[in-house]
């Protein structure tokens, strides 16, 4: 294992502090580990959305991981651009947020020129991570953190949270 | 005690260590090793100032929203005015650390050794002539149809600012921008279903949201008004100007007026100053009170 892959593995282990079930890597935060001349290790992580209140504890997260793998030094930026979406969550990722009784995303809407009103509810293909049914409502375009809406199953009854396509 | 490991309980961490708090002690550059370089040919001060007015817009229209913690008609809805508050506060966040980066001058002076960030010191030791707003973000909540529709006529010319501004030569303007139309657009559609929701609900309902938005229409024009930072900004090809925007919002308005059966309004465009020179009502100055008092009466003070 080269020194890069040592620090590689020990940012990709660190976990997001709001969705403690999925990784950064597999979130699809993390943008890049490197090496520096010097011999820092050098990680960029970008925000899920503008108000994203998790960066300080990613940072934090990340450096105590990389100190404790034996990286005496770490240097985090953010990276802007390009902006995050929920397409870069991992299979692995999706997985981890299913068995969590999370309904992982489906694909993020396609940009290019400007964006269409929607005046009815969000059609999605979201299906009850509990009883995998597909008879659901939406509660809130809005759920528990930023990037979550709030969906009920008319099934098994049991409410849950969907990540929103962006 | 058995050995555990970091990641046994996801939670573990979280209850020894108060310095994991996000929102705790620790304040970090929203734009920690972004290459904040003013691009050939421009003025930082017309970047700085463009960045502060676009970021004053949303860190005004983040507090009246958060005004509504708590008190929303449903937990639903105060949740998601909730987020919509947060969303706008990043963006603000990032637009004023970007003012401040491309011209240090625009940050309010704090005593030595004070531990205020730069967009915090630009958020909390700004009196009401120094911020740049629209007034239609300052006026008071109103109720819930009065917050429904000026977060339509908001988030749709804003959305459309911001698709613009997303081909912004200042990169970090330009990724500011890209990111926060993603945000826009579902306020847009959030306000826009409620405006429906409303507009043909009860007779009550309906009547209240017609009021409401003829009683912000007079606002509605200054919006598209060109100030000369915005000329300045859009010559230098960092900023967007307004003007250029109108009839595509018009557009977007009317197919919501036209699904709601709603006249558009024709109330006149309301007279006096314009927020982007600090003109601004009464209203903001009351509101900046309650949002600074704790930051002004501690400038040494950590959070
Ligand atoms: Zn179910």
């Amino acid at each position: 294992m080269t020194t890069l892959d040592r620090a590689r593995a020990a940012a990709e282990s660190v976990v997001d502090p709001e969705l403690p079930m999925l990784t950064l890597a597999d979130l699809g935060v993390l943008r890049a580990v490197e090496l520096a001349a010097d011999g820092a290790v050098r990680v960029a992580i970008t925000p899920t959305y503008s108000g994203c209140p998790a960066m300080a504890a990613m940072r934090d997260d990340l450096v105590r991981e990389l100190r404790g793998a034996g990286f005496a030094e770490v240097r985090v930026r953010i990276a802007l651009d390009p902006a995050w979406t929920t397409d870069w969550i991992t299979p692995r990722g999706r997985a981890a947020l299913a068995a969590a009784g999370i309904s992982p995303p489906g694909p993020a809407p396609r940009r290019g020129g400007p964006v269409v009103l929607d005046l009815l509810p969000p059609r999605r293909d979201v299906r009850c991570p509990r009883c995998e049914s597909a008879d659901v409502e939406l509660t809130s375009e809005f759920g528990s953190t930023a990037c979550k809406a709030l969906y009920r199953c008319r099934a098994c009854l049991e409410p849950f949270d969907h990540v929103k396509e962006i | 005690m058995p050995a555990h490991h970091d990641h046994e309980s996801v939670y573990s961490g979280l209850l020894v260590n108060d310095a994991h708090w996000a929102f705790g002690t620790d304040f970090e550059d929203p734009l920690a090793g972004v290459d904040t370089t003013v691009p050939d040919g421009v003025d930082p001060a017309v970047l700085a100032r463009y960045c502060l007015v676009l970021g004053d817009d949303a860190l005004v229209l983040s507090h009246r929203l958060t005004e509504w913690c708590g008190r929303a008609p449903d937990l639903e809805e105060d949740i998601a005015l909730a987020n919509i508050a947060l969303d706008l506060l990043g963006q603000a966040r990032l637009l004023l650390a970007r003012a401040a980066a491309a011209d240090p001058s625009c940050v309010p002076a704090l005593p030595e050794g004070s531990p205020v960030p730069a967009e915090d010191a630009l958020a909390y030791f700004r009196a009401d002539r120094d911020f740049g707003n629209v007034r239609l973000v300052e006026v008071p909540n109103g109720d819930f149809a009065e917050t429904t529709a000026r977060l339509l006529l908001f988030a749709t010319w804003r959305l459309a600012l911001f698709e613009r501004l997303a081909g912004s030569r200042d990169a970090v303007l330009s990724a500011v921008a890209a990111k926060g139309r993603k945000e826009l657009s579902y306020h847009r559609d959030f306000a826009g279903r409620w405006f429906l929701t409303l507009a043909q609900g009860t007779e009550e309902s309906r009547r209240r949201v017609l009021d409401a938005l003829g009683g912000l229409w007079p606002l509605w024009p200054e919006l598209f008004r060109s100030h000369p930072v915005e000329t300045a900004a859009a010559q230098a090809g960092v900023g967007v100007d307004p003007a250029s925007v109108a009839a595509e919002v018009d557009a977007v308005l009317a197919r919501v007026f036209a699904a709601a059966d709603v006249p558009r309004p024709e109330a006149a465009p309301r007279v006096g100053g314009a927020g982007r020179d600090g003109a601004h009502t009464e209203a903001l100055g009351r509101m900046l009170a309650e949002m600074q008092v704790v930051a002004r009466a501690h400038p040494g003070g950590r959070w």
